[in-house]
């Protein structure tokens, strides 16, 4: 098995790489003290093609495969968490999700313009009282006539203020038993009468992101716009969380190697008792981890890219991604802060900034909780994934290259 | 109007650089395109797309080795040609010029060559001109700006930097130019430009296919070495007045070369 | 093992760069070992003057083309002119400083006389009469030892690597005037304008940086204005030493810098901040006055070639990385420093 990256994923890695450190690093610090997504981030990603890079170009994408979108969310979240979210919730909630549920009217209406960066889109699914318990939301969708009232509030939404569409899981169905079989997705216009948004501040991290509310107030649905059919709601839902699930798993791996590289170049400069810190064996052993860590989590989370690209199921694998990324991250960051002392403790360096976002992709996409729950439902046999209705396209070049003109 | 990019490959500029058995090493650091270059495609980019035309990117260097052209089709070069023979290991600057030049000439109808100002490894800068005077084109360097560029009556119209001032220069075509930073931003490559390049075809000729001669070198490097780190030696400087403590910094800095 | 040397002059509009007389000390170095003679080549319009003092450099003869063809610099005419030089004189060796035209002109030599140039050099061998030069490549990483194996052998030296000669007024010499053998018609460019560059220079791309930290607001013996509060006051007294921190900077033709603690105190703007947060910089010179050195500073100039540091506290960290320290009050010692180095730049 190859396990190199090709020269085109090779040129892909260097681009957003040389990107985010010319454009975004510079000011990226003060921008989160701010607070706030820096205005010109999305229109430059969209500029750019970042936001449609792993959508056909027939639905104005870039025609790239899965992997290119984990090495984009690697190199974003290098500079900082909040420029992966965009990735994971745009690209990995909205636009993946459309690929994989979408029918060719939806695809054209909403996909094309998500894809080319036209339009922004988020995932609104978690509320006030429910994240993890996803069955039990209380968001809920009345059939009436031609369209559904949604009612409702979302919660910890990421891009919530600043997106043009959201996908939207409701109850639509009060009496079925089990729960989660009467949850239905639609795709929604947030411009749509009836909807309020917010921002939500106070934040621990990823202060220089857009996370917010989302309220619905007897907003008019068409049903043309629901993702897949009524009831599936659950199913679109976990979809999207293997989508956006996998962006943040390489997002964490990205992190690691951010805390990876100010750990070893603040090490080589600090001296203490006749020599450089970096020579002190409990620093290396800290090090040492977070090499090994990023190895294991880079590993991770191409080989979920690698199945997607295949068309194979991957949930386990991407589950298994994020879960160890992100608990590592959180430690590297952690460590990277320790290493640097009390410098660590000042947001004169970013291993603080680190370690505040980190701390988040611990908690969102599935806590690892529930990633812990998942493996341990595979692992014991409990859990076998069945067939559903509509898979994630597998990656095809040919296909997705095509350009209808 | 056809534009000759000439590209160079080179480690990337964060590589540890050491000397190993006598070998220039840069361990596993990639190799990309020499960063003056860029510009340098952009500017092509630019011209082209201004007056029609059509961007080529030339390399001289080891077969294999296609970053740099890669890179510069991925900006959007329209097509690419490398030179590579084995002969021109260790070859010195005026010798890389000759091939050049005649590469150029083989590709023929080039109305403008452009160059990055230099390249971050041998850093000499004296490729664009020495290849201007093999061709007897006009040799503009440290360009900063096109001012006009008329391929048509075979004019062009240049900023140039100088130490002191910044010259305006008139000039026929066809012209071998050098492109500093100051000409503006190079763009990224797009995704659709990496796809292309990723798959694009170019041929590679060897000394055979440019029917020349191996062009001798004059130049010859008997040693390389790792410079020696020296420890820091603070010198406080002595005196009873400020005025004194000046004077001896001044002879001191004077004697350290850096004034 | 005599060697017949020809030094290029290099200028703009007859004012020399002065490298060219580094140029000239080299030859003088290399003839006063193993004999020989040093010729200066002096080419452009207007440039008698030149002729002068370079026989106060150390030419033994001047070849001398003063024509308006080549008043502008254009590389065509003026390395017609070089080649033609070379090919009468039969230099053993042509010295060209690094400038922007010097490197032009010596690589242009190498083609017209089948020659090889070694470009950029820090250092010079010639024991036994034979020529080995040293040169930093890689941004330096490492270090090339040269040699060519055609003659003339072409060298540019770097600016500042080799020592300006003492000049002698009293010394003179012949002056050889060259035909222009170019004919105006003939070259393919023409200067249409000149511009003057832009003021002010850029921190990152600096040669020479002055700093100033905490310490440019200490000076007890100012007084400020009676209806400033405390906070201004402090602002007032760090303007006055960033003042004396400029006055510097402009006779080095340098870059200003400062410190987080500057910044912060709102003594200077933030673009002036190099450190961790703040740009990296990595001049040949980086004076810091009323700097305390502390490592985030450090990581923003650390890389300077040589480090200068002016400060009170003969305890302050900056010292233990300054290659020259000067424990005392940056406001008594930058108006002489300043005079000193304004008079040794001048002369």
């Amino acid at each position: 098995m190859d396990f190199g990256l090709s020269e085109e994923h090779q040129m892909v890695q260097r681009m957003v790489r040389d990107f985010a450190a010319k454009e975004v690093l510079p000011t990226i610090q003060e921008q989160d003290r701010i607070g706030g997504m820096a205005p010109f981030i999305i229109p430059r990603m969209a500029e750019l093609g970042i936001l449609g890079i792993t959508i056909p170009v027939k639905y104005g994408g870039q025609g790239m495969d899965y992997i290119s979108l984990g090495l984009v969310s690697e190199e974003l979240e290098f500079i900082d968490t909040s420029l992966r979210v965009v990735i994971s919730v745009h690209n990995g909630l909205t636009c993946l999700t459309l690929l994989q549920w979408g029918n060719e009217d939806q695809k054209e209406q909403y996909l094309v313009p998500l894809a080319q960066g036209k339009k922004v889109g988020c995932g609104a699914f978690t509320e006030p009282g429910a994240g993890t318990d996803f069955a039990h939301i209380q968001s809920t969708g009345k059939k009436d006539g031609q369209d559904y009232i949604l009612n409702g509030e979302k919660m910890w939404i990421s891009l919530a203020s600043v997106a043009d569409y959201a996908i939207v899981t409701v109850r639509t169905d009060q009496k079925i038993d089990p729960g989660y079989r009467g949850l239905s997705t639609f795709l929604v216009d947030l411009e749509s009468p009836g909807i309020t948004r917010g921002d939500i501040h106070g934040k621990l991290g990823v202060r220089a992101g857009s996370t917010g509310w989302i309220n619905f107030q007897d907003v008019r649905v068409p049903t043309e716009n629901m993702l897949g059919e009524e009831g599936e709601g659950f199913k679109v839902t976990m979809s999207a969380f293997d989508s956006g699930r996998y962006t943040v798993a390489a997002g964490a791996t990205g992190l690691i190697r951010a805390a990876l590289e100010a750990s070893k170049s603040y090490a080589e400069e600090r001296n203490a008792f006749g020599g450089k810190i970096s020579d002190f064996q409990l620093i290396q052993a800290k090090i040492a981890r977070m090499a090994l860590d990023y190895q294991a989590a880079r590993l991770l989370y191409l080989n979920a890219g690698w199945l997607k690209n295949q068309g194979t199921r991957n949930t386990r694998e991407t589950s298994a991604a994020k879960w160890y990324a992100t608990d590592a991250s959180f430690r590297a960051a952690s460590e990277a802060v320790q290493i640097h002392g009390a410098y660590g403790f000042s947001d004169e360096y970013p291993v603080e900034r680190f370690m505040r976002n980190a701390k988040g992709a611990m908690i969102y996409e599935g806590s690892n909780e529930i990633q812990s729950l998942i493996q341990a439902d595979y692992a014991l046999g409990k859990r076998r994934d069945k067939k559903i209705r509509r898979e994630l396209p597998p990656y095809d070049h040919q296909t997705w290259t095509f350009d209808p003109g | 109007m056809k534009i000759i990019v000439c590209v160079k490959q080179v480690p990337d500029t964060a590589a540890t650089m050491t000397v190993d058995n006598g070998a220039i090493s840069w361990g596993d650091a990639p190799l990309i395109i020499n960063p003056w270059d860029e510009f340098a495609v952009e500017a092509a980019l630019n011209l082209a797309a201004d007056q029609g035309g059509e961007v080529v990117a030339l390399c001289l260097g080891k077969e294999g080795e296609t970053e740099a052209i890669k890179h510069a089709l991925a900006m959007g070069a329209d097509s690419a040609v490398m030179v590579s023979d084995p002969a021109l290991k260790g070859a010195d600057n005026v010798a890389a010029s000759k091939v050049l030049a005649a590469a150029i000439q083989k590709i023929g109808d080039a109305d403008l060559v452009l160059f990055g100002q230099q390249s971050v490894d041998t850093d000499t800068g004296l490729l664009p001109v020495q290849t201007a005077r093999l061709l007897k084109w006009p040799s503009l360097t440290l360009v900063s700006k096109f001012e006009s560029v008329n391929p048509g009556d075979s004019k062009i119209q240049v900023l140039r930097s100088m130490e002191e001032a910044v010259q305006v220069v008139d000039s026929a075509l066809p012209a071998v130019v050098s492109v500093t930073k100051d000409y503006g931003e190079p763009r990224y490559p797009s995704f659709m430009g990496i796809r292309k390049a990723s798959k694009a075809e170019f041929p590679i000729w060897s000394l055979a296919d440019l029917e020349i001669e191996t062009p001798p070198s004059s130049i010859g490097w008997p040693e390389v070495t790792e410079p020696v780190q020296k420890e820091i030696l603070t010198e406080i400087i002595e005196g009873d007045t400020p005025e004194e403590k000046a004077k001896s910094l001044v002879e001191k800095l004077i004697a350290e070369k850096v004034l | 093992m005599t060697k017949k040397i020809l030094a290029y002059i290099d200028h703009f509009h007859g004012k020399a760069q002065p490298s060219s007389w580094e140029c000239l000390g080299l030859a003088g170095a290399i003839t006063n070992d193993l004999g020989g003679e040093i010729s200066a080549l002096v080419l452009g319009e207007g440039v008698n003057g030149l002729a002068e003092t370079a026989f106060h450099y150390g030419a033994d003869q001047v070849l001398l083309a003063d024509s308006p063809i080549l008043k502008d610099f254009r590389p065509e005419p003026l390395a017609d002119m070089v080649a033609m030089a070379a090919k009468e004189y039969q230099p053993d060796l042509i010295i060209f400083p690094t400038t922007s035209r010097g490197r032009t002109l010596a690589g242009m030599a190498a083609v017209d006389l089948d020659t090889g140039v070694m470009v950029d050099v820090i250092a010079l061998d010639w024991t036994g009469g034979e020529i080995t030069a040293t040169r930093p490549i890689y941004a330096g990483k490492l270090l090339a030892k040269l040699t060519c194996g055609t003659t003339p052998q072409i060298v540019t030296l770097r600016t500042r690597a080799f020592d300006k000669p003492e000049p002698d007024t009293s010394r003179s010499g012949s002056i050889t005037t060259l035909d222009v053998g170019v004919d105006a018609a003939g070259v393919a460019t023409s200067i249409a304008s000149l511009q003057e560059k832009g003021g002010g220079v850029s921190l990152s791309d600096a040669n020479v940086i002055v700093s100033g930290g905490r310490g440019v607001a200490l000076n007890s013996a100012l007084e400020p204005p009676g209806d400033l509060d405390e906070e201004a006051a402090e602002v007032w007294k760090a303007e006055q030493g960033f003042a004396l921190v400029q006055g510097l900077a402009d006779v080095l033709g340098a870059a200003v810098g400062a410190s987080r603690a500057a910044v912060d105190a709102k003594y200077i703007e933030y673009d002036h901040q190099v450190g961790q947060t703040g740009k990296v910089v990595s001049p040949d010179l980086y004076i810091a006055c009323g700097v305390s050195g502390a490592i985030q500073h450090l990581a923003g100039m650390r890389s300077s070639k040589v480090i200068v540091a002016i400060n009170k506290d003969p305890d302050a960290p900056i010292f233990n990385f300054a290659r020259f320290g000067v424990v005392g009050d940056m406001h008594a010692i930058l108006p002489p420093l300043t005079e000193a180095l304004k008079e040794y730049l001048a002369g």
